[in-house]
């Protein structure tokens, strides 16, 4: 039996427990304190989002009426086309990362180039569900309901934004770096965990704003 | 095709239809969610985001410290939200 393929940050001997005697492959340059201050971010802004999410429902209950309208108002296709977009999006991610793992840097590419086209559909997706909300009069003056829709998507689209430029500038290394040579592993690990949580955060979001709120 | 690539294949597939699922639950069967539904959607959800952490962040093969408090993560606001969308 093999080496199990652990991610580089989480192996025994990686980042997180420090370098492992004996190692095959050296530990990423500089990269070490990097991985476990991602994971201390990762978990806080979920913790935050958490919180938000608690507090839409709290808010919730307390005029379950509002947020009926405002949900009604709110296109479900939309919402759950965006959800596979962005799970698909991961998919593509995450065999990208086992691609630069295993050094196929031409699939890694290929693979990166599709999950940077989902993300761009979605937000060409969400700006078009924006305009047309905010075209029928549909803005965060109107009620708390629409206060937290914004707020919560918008945050969300910034940290997808963030992620389009961090998969971008992973593509942009693979492909210079051509097809036989090592990817900066941790990197690209790294951009692959962020992304995967933009598309965990949106997961709730579409349940709780698109579902749960026109209950 | 390696086991890493068919796990994230069956998980995706597993996550697409749960996603199908809620949006026929919560708005595709055209009837109002009640509390219970609501609740049982949320929860959904937050599985969806476990697998999600599991298969494609890989923390099934991360240290023990790290994936209990992705796991906690994971319960804490299920159960949270869960209740505040039933109770």
């Amino acid at each position: 039996m093999g080496t199990p393929e652990f991610p580089e940050f989480l192996r025994p001997g990686g980042a997180i427990t420090g370098p492992r005697p004996g190692a095959a492959r050296s530990a990423p340059p500089g990269g070490h304190p990097v991985e476990l201050g991602l994971w201390l971010f990762i978990l806080g802004d979920l913790t935050l989002f958490g919180l938000f999410f608690c507090g839409q429902l709290a808010e919730r209950r307390s005029d379950p009426e509002l947020f009926r309208a405002a949900a009604s108002v709110l296109n479900q296709t939309f919402g759950t086309v965006n959800t596979v977009v962005l799970l698909t999006s991961s998919l593509t991610v995450a065999l990208a990362s086992d691609a630069i793992r295993r050094q196929r840097n031409r699939r890694a590419a290929a693979l990166l180039g599709a999950g940077l086209a989902l993300a761009l559909t979605f937000a060409v997706l969400k700006v078009t569900e924006y305009t047309h909300l905010v075209a029928d009069g549909h803005t965060p003056d109107e009620s708390v309901a629409f206060v937290y829709y914004f707020t919560l998507t918008g945050i969300h689209l910034l940290h997808l934004l963030i992620g389009t430029v961090l998969l971008s500038l992973l593509l942009r290394r693979v492909l210079v770096l051509g097809s036989d040579q090592p990817v900066g592993r941790s990197f690209a690990e790294a951009v692959a965990v962020y992304w995967h949580m933009v598309d965990l955060l949106w997961i709730v979001l579409f349940a709780l704003l698109y579902l749960v709120a026109g209950s | 095709m390696s086991t890493t690539v068919r796990r994230c294949l069956v998980a995706w597939l597993l996550l697409v239809a749960v996603t199908v699922l809620s949006w026929y639950l919560g708005g595709g069967s055209a009837d109002r969610l009640g509390p219970l539904t609501a609740s049982v959607v949320l929860v959904f959800a937050f599985a969806k985001t476990w697998v999600v952490g599991r298969e494609f962040m890989e923390l099934r093969s991360a240290p023990r410290p790290l994936r209990r408090a992705f796991d906690a993560w994971v319960v804490l606001f299920a159960l949270l939200c869960g209740s505040l969308a039933f109770l």
